[in-house]
């Protein structure tokens, strides 16, 4: 006869399934691996900051603020940035003037009048697609037709249409289709069951967009226009097509329309030529106008999360 | 062919007399609505009014088929119920009535729906002058993110109301019995306020630009059932006024509340498509304690659904 045990208790049967953690090897090393590519993508960020912070320190803490209020010149000594940021704040404004319009009424059309067929849902990729292309496929753009245009009209202005306007028509052009999505994006946010009520209480469909739709879904097009303006600032390649790159900005000397008709250049396209230049006190200068892109961008970056997180609307 | 769900084939105005006395739900429902309407009217030797006549109504979705060939009319100053399984089609019919399903890519219907008389799927219907007179009242509260006050005026606004709006907005809050509890919070959110509040806030922006007939989709089914009550409470005194329609999976409720009942259900084709249909259309009372239909009845009791 065998010796008869007690039986377990349900309580030591319990402990004995939920105590005791088996080791997985999986579930260490994977979140590991993740955080290991986190912090490379980290690292490299880093190293270009503190590499850019240390070559402008020259620059920035020797010249102080005549980096930015000084005009552009050759010699290292007294080079600024002063036309290169008007020039990219005009550009910015030409942009703002054209794209947002123009993106923001093609968004409203796709999203809210436009019926759901092949032709529209081959419209609404291709807008996709085009927020792919390269800049620099753009930049041939506004040189086979911007620049052209601008001539045509008489706007061309001693540079042959190589000027602001045509800078700016192409950047127009190359962050339209960026608008479009992201204010159709907005206009998807605002739910359906608020155009419902609109449209129950005997509403027009227009009237349904401009108390309605349009203004709930203005935070979320403000953010995406301003990033988008940001994108705009920060483009190199189409402008250095249209004109930009040997060009200088004459503040002061021209009245308005001899600015925008005139030859113009823009903060990274000043990097670009700076960066070409011999001479270590360039070398700093280029890095402290890298510096000032970078603090701009980043301002523009943190008013579009103010501008979210201010007026963000949870459904 | 749907001779059981066409109310003038079984409803005499008789039955009609004695109906309001033996409702249901013994909550004290003043008999109101239908003395009002249906038995002044006959003393008044005029015939009853009928606020919507359905006549062969079929809806698709593109080419999908929700509801099958539906025949039934809606009566002036009374609570109709829409009830059935889901997918049964009762929502869409609801739709149907102030052409909130124009709204949906694809969606058409055949048939006809007269509302006094006049098909409103007709050539020259305005379907914004449809809708500022047949208000609708959703199943998730859907107030706009905007001042309690501004949800109340925005109706009559567009619709150019000319009159003092702060009375208007005063009034339509009261008659929705939701006045007493925001009259210090009319310009705070509307999303401030309750669930409950915010569905009342809702029937008051419905019943603000006067409509005579409300629509409502399942009104309550995101309210607690003290929420629930006070809507219902509503809903009854609202019929001096105007008249109800509600699509609503609560039995009780559409006994409780409801003069007469439409029972929807869903058919299932080999296809896999599910289209809706009306098995019985008749005064609540008859539906839910004689329906002629043995489907009626496995529903009602529970059997089915």
């Amino acid at each position: 006869m065998v010796a008869r045990t007690a039986p377990p208790s349900t309580t030591d049967l319990v402990r004995q399934a939920i105590q005791g953690r088996r080791f997985g090897w999986g579930d260490v090393a994977f979140p590991a691996a993740l955080l290991l590519a986190l912090l490379f993508a980290l690292l490299f960020l880093a190293t270009l900051l503190v590499d850019i912070f240390i070559k402008a320190w020259d620059a920035l803490a020797g010249r102080g603020w005549s980096v930015v209020t000084n005009p552009l010149s050759l010699n290292a000594d007294t080079a600024g940035l002063w036309q290169s940021i008007m020039g990219s704040l005009a550009l910015a404004a030409v942009v703002a003037a054209l794209a947002f319009p123009i993106g923001i009424g093609a968004a409203i059309y796709l999203e809210e009048y436009a019926p759901d067929n092949r032709f529209t849902r081959f419209i609404n990729t291709n807008i996709r697609n085009l927020a792919g292309v390269p800049s620099i496929v753009y930049g041939i753009l506004g040189f086979t037709i911007f620049v052209r245009f601008v001539r045509a009209v008489g706007a061309g202005g001693g540079v042959g249409g190589k000027n602001l306007l045509a800078g700016g028509l192409t950047l127009a052009a190359l962050v339209l289709p960026i608008v479009i999505i992201t204010t159709a994006e907005a206009l998807r946010a605002v739910p359906v069951s608020i155009r419902e009520a609109g449209f129950g209480v005997g509403a027009t469909r227009w009237e349904v967009i401009r108390h309605h739709v349009v203004p709930y879904a203005a935070p979320g097009i403000l953010t995406g226009t301003v990033l988008t303006l940001a994108r705009a600032f920060g483009e190199t390649a189409p402008l250095l097509l249209v004109g930009a790159a040997t060009g200088f900005f004459s503040v002061g000397s021209a009245g308005l329309l001899g600015k925008a008709t005139g030859p113009y250049t823009a903060l990274p396209v000043t990097i670009f030529s700076w960066a070409r230049q011999p001479g270590a006190e360039f070398r700093s200068l280029t890095a402290a106008a890298i510096v000032v892109l970078l603090a701009v961008l980043l301002t523009a970056n943190a008013a579009a999360i103010i501008l979210r997180n201010r007026f963000e609307r949870k459904w | 062919m749907n001779d059981q769900a066409n109310p003038d084939a079984t409803a005499s105005p008789e039955a009609q007399a004695t109906a309001p006395g033996e409702r249901l739900a013994g909550r004290g429902r003043p008999a109101a609505s239908l003395v009002y309407s249906n038995a002044r009217r006959a003393e008044a030797g005029e015939p009853e009014s009928l606020i919507f006549d359905v006549q062969g109504l079929k809806a698709f979705y593109g080419s999908f088929q929700a509801v099958a060939d539906t025949t039934m009319a809606i009566r002036e100053h009374e609570i109709t119920a829409l009830i059935g399984p889901s997918g049964c089609g009762k929502t869409t019919v609801l739709r149907c009535f102030n052409r909130m399903n124009d709204l949906i890519e694809g969606a058409r219907v055949e048939g006809t729906i007269r509302y006094h008389g006049i098909d409103i799927y007709g050539d020259k219907v305005d379907p914004v002058e449809v809708r500022r007179r047949i208000g609708m009242v959703f199943q998730k509260p859907n107030p706009f993110p905007k001042s309690v006050f501004d949800n109340i005026a925005f109706g009559p606004r567009i619709a150019g109301y000319k009159g003092n709006m702060n009375d208007l907005v005063q009034e339509s809050l009261t008659r929705a019995a939701l006045w007493d509890e925001v009259k210090d919070k009319l310009r705070e959110s509307a999303y401030a306020l309750s669930g409950g509040q915010q569905q009342r806030l809702c029937i008051a922006r419905a019943i603000a630009t006067s409509p005579d007939v409300l629509l409502m989709d399942e009104p309550c089914s995101s309210l607690d059932p003290i929420a629930t009550l006070r809507i219902e409470e509503l809903m009854i005194q609202l019929t001096r006024d105007y008249s109800i329609v509600i699509v609503t999976h609560n039995m009780q409720q559409a006994a409780r509340v409801s003069d007469r009942t439409a029972f929807f259900t869903v058919d299932v084709k080999e296809t896999g498509m599910r289209t809706g249909r009306l098995v019985e259309f008749d005064t609540t009372e008859v539906i839910f304690t004689n329906p002629r239909q043995k489907q009626t009845e496995d529903y009602i009791t529970g059997r089915f659904g």
